[in-house]
């Protein structure tokens, strides 16, 4: 019962794993949306997965690593684009009979009953309407709700929801339970609680469930609730890494062993954003370079933190994100942009400031910005791009419209916004350029 | 250097001037022999009266906007004056808008004798009615809803009333204000008809516009010209809704409160060019200037009302509450006893009993009429509205659709009966739905495309029956956006049951029983008791299916689908 010494890079190392009978398998699927210009762009490439009796499966990758396509690919909700998708051996074509979703957002209908959205889970059934009755409220008892059949959604609190959420998927009797990201819209200690209502159920095996897939972006999550861990990189999405958690439930949070899997993946995650940050210098000057979501002033407030943190701008990622009561998802993001200007370096699980980074630190507000500029020019050629185009034209304006089309050739729509979003709140802080939102041009 | 932008920029500002100066001078002319200018069915003359009806319009918009700053405003900043004006718009919104039309002509004419002038203003008047009244609510309802940050924020700065009014209530209204006004501009041109070609007992006048044309076609028996007419019509919309309202809208997206950058935002080809033309930047710049400096003047009068002296003598206050009580009392009392004279002598019982009858029936027609629409509009709608593609095609299509008048359709479907022989009584009845069931339509596209996503997948997910899949999912979902759709279909037909239950082609007149013929009869032959009586109780119908059907209807739906 220990960690493996080095990552695992290859699939299936859990040796008692070909015992058990699959209950879902990936083959090499993949899944890619329209671009504007109409030649596909990839959000998933070549996945495997195959999920077994008695296991708790976890997803865990960042925003934009595709993990709910996935999960909506093994629901039945979307259809791969390529590979295949078997649910008991038999191809899976549409929601089947015997998996149920639990939504990120409850997706309650709030017009209808606790009761009547508990009952709905069952209409698929075709069973008598008074057995239906009976057994959505020995759901709603199970999941702890009896006494609020006839509440409405608004009535009740977050965790109360989702517990209806809960009810709605298990009332069907489900051998397959897809999760996406179920606890994340929830408080830190309603999701607490409610995790380990879930997992009391699963180990005294109170439900008819075989087998879990969750998709999560919290690694404690995924490390205290999975039994094995695939973790997702993005653009396009695919399978970077999978831990096996061999420890026994009830998991400890302060257990060395616990604590020695988060942060190996930890690691894993921030390896991948260094690789992403490097990588990047293959195609710097080329125009596609993703931005991250992060406005300049949470990037200097994070810089000023990270010189203040221990061991003079030299700081474990983990450790910062306690210190902060930051996610990782929030992290991440800030780190990246960090490496991407060249004002910190990532290794693995630690980040610390460069040269640059330490000047400014040490400047003063205009130095600080003159500094940001330099930077911003030379390592984000999208900005330096714009600045450009409106020094070669007369009355130094250009149309929001011509940069947008640009960028859609090389990433996808969603990115392409976020990434000309954080490029006019880095351009305005560094003072390249001026935007107006009416009239969508930039200006001096 | 000017770029193209410019020039085309500045050759679309100074034509539309031109035309408008052009417009305004035939409108004060002489009227030539009682009658107006006689109206010519060349099509050659066609652009110009599109023109003329237009402008109308505009100047009709203009004044509701004046009537809503006012009227709304004073009912949402006085508690004593709201309680009067709020029933009292509801009323005035109910009253059918033809029916301002009989009373209005003859005051307006006596201003200006002798001069078209009297008559225009008649006509504007009509279509101002058909406008002002949801304008003003909408209005009041937004000053009603200002969040109190932002209230509480512009009183910190201490604001005058005034400069509050322009930096923050009108700015927060004003997408809905603007979304309204271009419903009712939809809403005018349906009464264009009966407004520009007005026959009120022996007042007979012709303004020179689309309407008098139609009314001469209809006359003439000349289906070409009827369908001149509905071409240069849909021209006009779809001009103005490119030159006026998408601009407005695209710039009133600015005031939307909120994350704005979630949604799509709306956009206008004519904003980005006005925008983007550094001639017309530069020549708007003393305007803006001009405009800022107006918004910015401290007057004070109101400041010293809402302070604490009101609110700190509870005594007073109520005494004055009793006072102004008293006085609007009597002030209704007196009109009752004035509409008693005016109407006992002339109104029998029998006439009350007879105007009810008609009065039900064509209550049952509404009735009938909005469930068929309901029946085939909700399915359809649903099903454009879960496939985006497809609704981005077919919403417009129904706006469009809603904003057509659909009387110009009436000639048509007139002549059709009269050559195949149809009962009047049944085959005039989808007349008054004609151009109101589209806002059914979209609305429940709307609806349905609003649907969460997730929910959608929830049902995809518990593979549910097509049963559970309408009953509990689909329908409750769409529910609040069809009331609304409803809401405005219905008032829509009873407005329309005026000039659809009685319809005309040459000599030959159809008509099907109902309140709005009688209401049409009583107008032919100028007898104003009956038609007070007609409209009255038209109003307390329209007044009671608000206030019983619709109003519970659409809060029960609201209340439904919140989920916090």
């Amino acid at each position: 019962m220990s960690v493996p010494d080095s990552p695992p890079m290859t699939l299936d190392r859990v040796p008692e794993a070909g015992v058990a009978a699959p209950v879902l398998e990936l083959e090499r699927v993949g899944m890619s949306f329209a671009r504007p210009s109409g030649e596909p762009l990839p959000v998933l490439v070549g996945i495997d997965v195959t999920l077994r009796e008695g296991e708790i499966l976890g997803l865990l990758g960042r925003s934009g690593s595709g993990k709910s396509t996935l999960l909506r690919v093994a629901a039945g909700l979307a259809r791969p684009s390529a590979g295949r998708v078997l649910y008991r051996s038999a191809p899976l074509a549409g929601p089947a009979e015997g998996i149920a979703v639990v939504f990120q957002t409850f997706a309650l209908y709030p017009w209808l009953t606790v009761l009547a959205n508990v009952e709905l889970g069952l209409d698929a059934s075709g069973l008598e309407p008074g057995v239906v009755r009976e057994r959505a409220m020995a759901a709603i008892e199970m999941i702890g709700l009896d006494g609020f059949e006839s509440a409405f959604p608004r009535e009740l609190s977050g965790g109360m929801r989702q517990r209806v959420g809960f009810a709605r998927a298990l009332v069907s009797e489900p051998k397959l339970l897809l999760m996406d990201e179920p606890f994340s819209a929830l408080d830190v200690l309603t999701a607490e609680t409610l995790r380990s209502d879930f997992l009391d159920l699963w180990t005294q095996r109170q439900t008819p469930i075989e087998a879990v897939l969750m998709v999560t972006h919290n690694i404690e999550e995924a490390v205290l609730m999975c039994d094995r861990i695939h973790v997702l990189g993005g653009h396009p999405g695919h399978i970077v890494a999978t831990l096996n958690v061999p420890l026994p439930r009830p998991r400890n949070r302060l257990d060395p062993a616990f604590r020695a899997i988060v942060d190996t993946l930890y690691g894993i995650l921030t390896a991948r954003l260094a690789e992403a940050g490097n990588g990047s210098g293959t195609v710097r000057g080329a125009f596609g370079l993703r931005l991250p979501a992060v406005s300049s002033h949470r990037l200097v407030g994070f810089i000023d933190a990270l010189a203040a943190a221990a061991h003079e701008g030299h700081a474990e990622l983990a450790q910062m994100a306690a210190a902060l009561m930051l996610k990782p998802d929030e992290l991440f993001p800030l780190a990246a942009a960090l490496h991407l200007l060249a004002f910190a370096e990532l290794q693995e699980r630690t980040i610390k400031l460069t040269a640059a980074g330490r000047m400014f630190v040490h400047a003063g507000d205009s130095e600080r910005k003159q500094l940001f500029r330099e930077h911003v020019v030379q390592f984000v050629p999208l900005i330096a791009h714009i600045r450009e185009v409106l020094d070669e034209r007369e009355g130094h304006r250009a149309p929001r419209a011509r940069f947008e089309l640009e960028l859609e050739d090389h990433l996808h729509r969603a990115d392409a916004e976020t990434t000309l979003r954080t490029a006019i709140d880095w351009g305005r802080y560094a003072g390249l350029f001026g935007y107006d939102d009416h009239t969508r041009t930039f200006g001096d | 250097m000017p770029g193209w932008r410019d020039v085309a920029a500045v050759v679309l500002v100074t034509g539309t001037i031109v035309l408008l100066g052009e417009g305004a001078r035939q409108m004060t002319g002489p009227l030539a022999g009682g009658h107006g200018p006689a109206i010519s069915l060349s099509p050659a003359a066609l652009p110009g009266y599109t023109l003329l009806t237009v402008l109308r319009m505009l100047i009709a918009l203009a004044a509701s906007f004046a009537f809503t700053f006012t009227y709304a405003t004073l009912a949402a900043r006085s508690r004593r004056a709201e309680r009067i004006l709020i029933p009292l718009l509801d009323v005035l919104q109910s009253v059918p808008i033809l029916g301002y039309l009989s009373f209005t002509v003859v005051f307006f004419m006596s201003l200006f004798p002798g001069n078209v002038l009297g008559a225009e203003l008649a006509s504007i008047f009509a279509i101002f009615t058909s406008q002002a009244w949801n304008m003003a609510f909408s209005f009041y309802q937004a000053l009603r809803t200002v969040p109190s940050d932002l209230d509480e924020a512009s009183r910190s700065f201490r604001l005058s009333s005034w400069q509050r009014f322009w930096r923050l209530e009108v700015p927060f209204a004003m997408p809905g204000l603007i979304w309204n006004a271009m419903m009712s501009m939809s809403g005018g041109w349906f009464f264009v008809v009966a407004s520009e070609a007005i026959s009120v007992g022996d007042v007979q006048v012709a303004l020179p516009g689309v309407g008098s044309w139609v009314a001469l076609a209809i006359m003439r028996r000349d289906l070409a010209a009827v369908g001149w007419a509905i071409l240069a019509m849909s021209l006009a919309i779809v001009l103005y809704d490119q030159l006026l309202f998408r601009p407005l809208v695209a710039w009133a997206d600015r005031f939307r409160y909120g994350d704005v950058a979630a949604q799509a935002s709306a956009r206008s080809w004519l904003l980005d060019l006005l925008h983007r033309s550094p001639w017309i930047q530069y020549a708007c710049h003393p305007v803006g200037t001009a405009l800022t400096r107006a918004a910015h003047l401290r007057l004070r009068p109101g400041a010293h009302w809402h302070g604490f002296e009101w609110a700190s003598h509870p005594f007073s206050r109520r005494a004055g509450d009793a006072l102004w009580f008293a006085l609007c009392a009597a002030s209704v009392g007196a009109a009752a006893v004035a509409v008693l004279r005016f109407a006992a002598p002339a109104l029998a019982w029998a006439d009350v009993a007879e105007a009810a009858r008609n009065g039900l029936l064509t209550l049952l027609r509404v009735a009938v009429l909005i469930a068929l629409a309901s029946v085939i509009w909700v399915p359809v709608g649903v099903a454009v509205g879960l496939r985006p593609r497809l609704a981005a095609w077919v919403q417009p299509a129904a706006q469009f659709l809603a904003a057509f008048p659909a009387n110009l359709l009436f000639p048509v479907v007139a002549f059709c009966i009269v050559r195949f022989g149809l009962a009047p009584a049944i085959w005039l009845s989808p007349l008054m739905i004609l151009g109101t069931q589209w806002y059914i339509l979209f609305n429940v596209i709307a609806g349905a495309t609003a649907l969460p996503t997730d929910l959608r997948e929830a049902a995809t997910s518990l593979r549910l029956g097509r049963r559970a899949r309408w009953l509990q999912v689909l329908l409750p979902g769409i529910f609040p956006y069809y009331v609304t759709g409803a809401i405005t279909a219905s008032g829509g037909a009873w407005n329309a049951s005026i000039v659809a239950e009685t319809v005309s082609w040459g000599t030959t007149t159809l008509s099907a029983d109902g309140l709005g013929a009688y209401i049409a009869q009583m107008t032919a032959r100028g007898d104003y008791p009956h038609i007070a009586l007609g409209i009255a109780v038209m109003s307390l119908m329209v007044v009671a299916a608000n206030r019983l059907i619709w109003r519970p209807l659409y809060v029960f739906a609201e209340r439904r689908t919140r989920l916090a």
